[in-house]
């Protein structure tokens, strides 16, 4: 069946200064700017955020799931890539 | 006779903005897409909060114990004070795009003024409604050159909905005494600075989004004196029945 609706634009919301956009879904729209409204509308009417990023759907490369072991698996037995042996200075935030 | 301005002029403000808070709320549900829908719902919830504050103002300058919601809901409609454009029927989408433009740009002009009404009140109410209405402005704006720039099917509905409301703007800017004295004091603005900037707002987007500015002459008028087309008995009906059959229901 023909997808009758508007392109869909994945929607990133950022919101604190200094940390990043994250990620919160998607909406239809036939442009950049009514993209931008319509994330706006949809994601942050309740204080959720400071800045929306708006990206076409079609314009992201994924991995693809079959990938799953070659890509990710071989660093879970290597304690040692994980910064696990360093101390988190208190006070520092998002990380 | 200040505060009795006031009230008048209160009540004007905000009736407005419930009206055409209720009006866009009737789109919940039925908005062309999902998007557009929740955009229109959150437009409706600003007029109404921006309603809310005015009228318990009101209420609180009228001295008789009367709150925000006595004022919406307990009183009949030629006791309403809305502008006759706020109650105009939704019509087709470019029809509602073009009654909340016209409103928007005028609301837009006037809130802007308000905000360094000498009033506190008044003012503080005004700068965070300016916040709102910047961002409904910028959304109808946006929808008119998408529908008057758009196919000979949207340019031709949105140039209907335009010619049909074009007889209800004048009134926006008419004024009488209640306008005279609380220009006077430093509380409202004089009409004729909005208006100006609103012909020059209009003009720009009619120009960009190919529209044709009415001709028509003929103007309605009579809100200030609770005189309102036939719609807005029937709004009210719509809004006022569950207050009026369950008075001081609470949930």
């Amino acid at each position: 069946m023909e997808d009758s609706q508007w392109p869909v634009w994945e929607v990133f919301v950022q919101a604190n200064p200094g940390i990043s956009h994250k990620h919160v879904g998607n909406v239809h729209a036939v442009d950049a700017e009514m993209a931008i409204q319509n994330a706006r509308d949809v994601y942050t009417r309740r204080s959720e955020g400071i800045s929306i990023w708006v990206v076409p759907a079609n314009a992201i490369s994924a991995s693809s799931p079959e990938d799953q072991g070659a890509f990710f698996e071989p660093s879970n037995d290597k304690a040692y890539r994980h910064p696990t042996f360093y101390k988190i200075p208190e006070g520092v935030k998002y990380l | 006779m200040i505060q009795e301005a006031k009230f008048e002029y209160l009540l004007r403000l905000g009736d407005s903005s419930l009206v055409i808070g209720h009006r866009l709320s009737e789109w919940c549900g039925h908005g062309p897409i999902l998007e557009e829908d929740i955009a229109m719902i959150n437009i409706a919830l600003d007029f109404v909060g921006n309603a809310t504050s005015l009228l318990e103002y009101a209420g609180k300058i009228e001295g008789k114990g009367r709150n925000e919601d006595d004022l919406a809901f307990m009183r009949g409609e030629r006791e309403y004070r809305n502008l006759l454009i706020t109650e105009q029927p939704n019509g087709d989408f470019a029809n509602t795009i073009a009654r909340q433009f016209l409103f928007d740009t005028y609301m837009f002009f006037l809130y802007e003024e308000l905000k360094s009404s000498k009033d506190e009140t008044i003012a503080a109410i005004a700068v965070k409604t300016h916040k709102e209405i910047t961002y409904h402005l910028r959304h109808t704006s946006q929808w008119m050159l998408r529908l008057g720039d758009g196919t000979a099917e949207s340019h031709q509905r949105l140039q209907n909905g335009v010619n049909d409301l074009w007889m209800f703007t004048s009134e926006m800017f008419d004024m009488d005494e209640v306008d005279a004295i609380l220009i006077k004091e430093g509380i409202a603005p004089d009409l004729n600075k909005v208006k100006a900037s609103w012909e020059k707002q209009v003009k720009e987007v009619f120009a960009e989004a190919t529209l044709i500015l009415p001709e028509t002459k003929f103007k309605q008028k009579g809100s200030k004196e609770g005189k309102h087309s036939e719609h807005l008995g029937f709004l009210l009906a719509e809004m006022q029945y569950v207050h009026r059959s369950f008075p001081n229901a609470k949930w």
